[in-house]
């Protein structure tokens, strides 16, 4: 059940960093250069507009030259010795809450640094084409660049504030990108469900940075990491809980997943980056780094299994209904990092293997999500699958490039994710049967609601608009999604050869042998099987019968799924409505009780004034009468004191 | 006057009762008389009883020196100059019972009421049931007058001199409030004769009261053509009259007298 | 008898002075009961010189007549004036000092 015990307990992020030197002293230039080019763009404005795209994907291309160098230098070191600190300066100087801007490059940083820049990149190139008739393409750029710069600054970050800095401003990006199209109301108010969705998460970890401060005395990953196991139970518990709610957030994992369906309202290429490769995975990162922590915490893994483990049913539910195709990918998103986020929570024996899919998943997802964006180009920006159909006759690379990816998630080899799910369900089973078992169905979802996604849109029959003329999209488009369907295809096999992603990482999120009751050649069958059967459902349903154009009215199952299983109107019902009610009732609070209160104090005053100044009627004789009154209570008091 | 005052020793003498009895009667009898009189005159009066009675009082008190000023002062002067004014101001004028401010007349009674109840409670509280005695003071100096004089110019000799800076500065007052500025030159005798020969009426205008029914300086005299003249009344009082009312019915008496006819005998009214 | 007969005559003199300042509306009558309240006082003055048995009270019961003399003397000179340009000596006719 549990891995094995006894044994060394895994060095998690202990290693310690060295100063930078050499190349190393150039990673303040990985967020530099993207940050530069997003000011350039932001504030020069207009006058960019000509050449203003091609400053985005320079800085982002530079990002990535600098980075391949880093990975270059790093190789040459040994494994305890490959992480470095560059101290620019000293941020926070109070008393004793010292927090320097310090940024740390070691080996988990390195790939998601490689993952950011060279899939960033490729989407770069992309959008010069996806974009090019978009007026507010320089703009596009400047946000796609000031993501990449916060993104970086996320996970070169050496400790949790400055974690937060980034984290912020991923969030930020995400708000504009989403938003991109402001005018279109769909798109506003999903860029706002996506910014409060996030904030509610960003409370979890700005909890935890305080609970950390707290516990720890201070918040850079030295100090916590060092004293992690030595703090008390319950405060361990809970730092883990709300970095838990922080991945939430912005992984859009249940309970916060509501926002990642209604963010396919941005361009494809932000779904492609942001919601598929990089921000949704910040979570990930997030637990991955804390890993001292939540080993220490076995409550708080546990509840990090469950809600990966609930997202990612609930991910492969709601994709199997979904007609617009970027919804579908959206739910599948959600449904593999909830992989990767299970996968974190199994402790020492997943967290290679998170990183793995992650990385894997990064490649697949937008290679999927780029040739999405094709197949949208082609269509006239049509996204409902029921109108597509028999694609793979007129728009030949996209349709070789999203089989790449399909293949690939679906798990068959020799494809990226075979790989790195079956590492994933391997641990599962290692932990408990039922976690095993949760995995292997939510596998069995996926290959037939992807198979479903592939066969309405490019198998069967066109069932074509007629005013659609559907065409391959311009070499400048597809040049990076084969690219990255290549890496689809070979990269599993490349990191795991000779265990080279887990010897990579060891050092820093520790690692240990997952041990299973059975044989593991079995498992790998028995999963193979698995999906291939619902493949070959998905195949059946969707490829041989025809596909209706307007949506059957289907079972609740069905209808559920459409409604993303009732997540908004949960949310609607628990904190919108009393929220809103909350909010009348102060109004009404205000303008009758507090405004009553000072208005009827006034007027209360006014009515007793009003009183009081008819006593001064004129007439001598009614004051002599208020004399006499006063004369007569003096010599009430002097008679009463004599007394 | 020394033999009344030597018999008026120490408390229980039977004369100092009966005097004492009599005239706080009286005194009160003319102070409820003052209050519900309704004419100013009859007020004055009553109170003019009031004080020569308390002038009395103070004689028996062994203050004779007090009670003679009371009335030469008080009574004589204070009193006087109090009528003089209400000749001025208007003798006839009545008060109507009618109160006009809502509550006063309650509210003042049971104020005063509770107020006299209130002293009598705080006089009850000191108990002298036997007096000391103004004898021995009176003998000190050899008489009350002389022992007044030693004090006054003695002890409270400066608050003497401030009192006689009140009296000066009262004086002072009066005239200037009595004073009318002169605007226009005054008119000299013969401007005055040149003026009269030039109105028409060159004769010698009626006195007050002249073929009136009343001699009251407010009431109009009748002119020998029976009109009510107005030129008769004092310059203040003038627009009162004429609220007050002439009294036709006299004029149509005297009309008819003129013109030789017999007069109907009229039942009195009374004035308004 | 007892010396506090005089105190009580004129508690009594008091009250109803006070009661006529207060009732009647002729200002010159109102005066006069002004006067009568002083009378009273005057008199407790001298019957307490008596019952303490020295001069003072006599003597302050004196200059209260001073006073009381130039009192009515501006006084009177005052409700002339008024007369004079108002025609009328009712005192509840100056009640231009209301709210």
């Amino acid at each position: 059940m549990s891995p094995f015990s006894g044994a060394l307990a895994p060095a998690a992020g202990e290693i310690s960093a060295r100063a930078a030197t050499g190349s190393f002293t150039q990673i303040w230039l990985l967020i530099a250069l993207p940050l530069l080019g997003a000011a350039i763009l932001l504030l020069l404005g207009r006058r960019t507009n000509a050449w203003g795209h091609w400053v985005g994907v320079l800085m982002s291309a530079g990002s990535f030259a600098i980075a391949v160098s880093l990975f270059l230098a790093m190789r040459q070191e040994s494994g305890g010795n490959r992480a470095f600190t560059q101290h620019l300066f000293q941020w926070i100087s109070v008393g004793s809450f010292q927090v320097p801007f310090d940024l740390r490059i070691d080996q988990l940083s390195m790939v998601f640094v490689l993952l950011i820049t060279g899939v960033g990149t490729l989407i770069h190139i992309y959008s010069v084409g996806y974009m090019s008739h978009d007026h507010e393409r320089r703009r596009f750029f400047g946000y796609l660049n000031l993501f990449v710069a916060s993104m970086l600054l996320l996970v070169l970050a050496d400790n949790y504030l400055l974690l937060y800095v980034g984290w912020e401003g991923v969030g930020l990006a995400s708000y504009l990108l989403i938003g991109f199209w402001f005018y279109k109301e769909t798109a506003a108010v999903a860029a706002k469900k996506a910014f409060v969705v996030n904030r509610v998460g960003d409370i979890g970890l700005s909890v935890a940075v305080m609970l950390m401060f707290v516990t720890f005395g201070s918040v850079t990953f030295e100090g916590v990491f060092a004293n992690a196991p030595k703090a008390n139970q319950t405060s361990l518990t809970l730092i883990g809980l709300a970095l838990l709610l922080a991945a939430c957030g912005k992984s859009a994992q249940f309970p916060l997943q509501s926002w990642l369906l209604d963010a396919m309202e941005g361009p494809t290429p932000v779904s492609a980056l942001i919601h598929a490769a990089t921000m949704v995975t910040a979570g990930v990162y997030l637990i991955a780094r804390s890993s001292a922590i939540f080993n220490a915490a076995p409550t708080a893994q546990t509840a990090v299994i469950v809600i990966g483990a609930i997202t990612l049913i609930m991910g492969a539910i709601i994709g199997c209904a979904k007609d617009d195709i970027k919804k579908a990918l959206a739910g599948s998103t959600m449904s593999q990092i909830g992989y990767m986020i299970l996968a974190a929570g199994l402790g020492p024996i997943g967290y290679v293997f998170a990183i793995f899919h992650l990385l894997t998943h990064g490649f697949f997802k937008a290679t999927m999500f780029l040739g999405a964006g094709s197949v949208m180009h082609g269509m006239n920006d049509q996204v409902n699958m029921r109108r597509f159909g028999a694609l793979r006759t007129v728009m030949v690379v996209t349709t070789i490039t999203f089989f790449a990816g399909y293949l690939a998630i679906l798990g068959i080899p020799p494809f990226a994710g075979f790989y790195s799910k079956d590492k994933i369900i391997e641990a599962a089973f290692a932990h408990s049967t039922l976690v095993g078992l949760v995995t292997l169905v939510g596998a069995a979802i996926t290959a037939f609601y992807m198979t479903r996604l592939v066969a309405m849109t490019f198998l069967g029959k066109a069932r074509w608009p007629d005013d659609a003329h559907p065409h391959e999209s311009p070499a400048m488009m597809m040049v990076p999604v084969s690219i990255l369907a290549l890496l689809s295809a070979v990269s599993g096999f490349l990191l795991l050869h000779d265990n080279w992603i887990v010897n990579w990482l060891e050092p820093v999120v520790g690692f240990e042998e997952p041990v299973l009751g059975f044989n593991v050649n079995i498992l790998q069958y028995g999963t193979l099987a698995i999906v291939v059967v619902s493949a070959a459902l998905g195949y059946v349903l969707y490829a041989r019968r025809p596909v209706p154009e307007v949506a059957p009215v289907g079972s609740l199952l069905t209808q559920a799924a459409r409604a993303d299983l009732y997540g908004d109107a949960v949310n609607e019902a628990v904190f919108m409505r009393p929220g809103q009610y909350l909010t009348r009732f102060l109004v009404w609070f205000d303008n009758r009780v507090v405004d009553g209160a000072v208005n009827g104090t006034a007027a209360l005053i006014g009515g007793l004034s009003g009183r009081a100044r008819r006593t001064q009627n004129g007439f001598a004789r009614s004051y002599a009468l208020t004399m006499l009154g006063g004369a007569a209570l003096v010599i009430a008091a002097l008679v009463l004191v004599r007394l | 006057m020394s033999g009344l005052i030597a018999s008026i020793d120490q408390s229980g003498n039977t004369g100092e009762q009966i005097v004492f009895w009599i005239c706080a009667l009286v005194a009160v009898i003319g102070a409820v008389g003052m209050l519900v009189s309704r004419r100013a005159v009859h007020s004055a009066l009553f109170i003019a009883t009031t004080m020569i009675s308390l002038a009395v009082l103070y004689v028996s008190l062994g203050a004779p020196f007090l009670g003679m000023a009371q009335i030469v002062v008080y009574t004589g002067a204070v009193m006087m100059l109090f009528l003089f004014v209400l000749m001025l101001v208007g003798v006839d004028s009545t008060e109507s019972l009618v109160e006009t401010l809502k509550g006063q007349r309650i509210a003042a009674i049971l104020l005063s009421l509770g107020f006299g109840v209130l002293l009598f409670a705080a006089i009850g509280n000191v108990s002298v049931n036997l007096a000391v005695g103004i004898d021995g003071a009176n003998a000190v100096d050899g008489g009350n007058v002389q022992g007044i004089a030693h004090l006054i110019f003695d002890r409270y000799l400066l608050a003497f001199e401030v009192t006689s800076a009140l009296l000066i500065t009262a004086a002072l007052g009066a005239m200037m409030l009595a004073h009318r500025e002169r605007h226009t030159p005054r008119k000299t005798q013969r401007e005055q004769s040149q003026d009269r020969v030039r109105s028409g009426e060159p004769q010698n205008l009626p006195g007050p009261g002249v073929y009136a029914l009343h001699n009251a300086v407010g009431t109009p005299a009748l002119l020998p053509d029976g009109q009510p003249t107005d030129r008769s009344v004092p310059e203040p009082l003038r627009g009162v009259s004429a609220a007050v009312g002439v009294d036709h019915q006299d004029t149509l008496r005297v009309n008819t007298l003129a013109a030789g006819g017999a007069i109907i005998p009229v039942t009195q009214e009374d004035e308004s | 008898m007892n010396p506090a007969n005089y105190l009580y005559l004129s508690a009594i003199l008091f009250s109803l002075g006070a009661v006529g300042v207060l009732v009647r509306r002729n200002a010159i009558v109102m005066f006069m009961c002004v006067e009568l309240m002083l009378n009273a006082c005057n008199l407790a003055f001298v019957s307490f010189a008596r019952i303490n048995g020295n001069l003072d009270g006599q003597v302050i019961a004196f200059f209260v007549m001073v006073v009381a003399a130039a009192e009515v003397v501006v006084g009177l000179a005052i409700i002339m004036t008024i007369f004079r340009t108002r025609r009328s000596a009712s005192v509840d006719e100056a009640n231009l000092l209301k709210y």
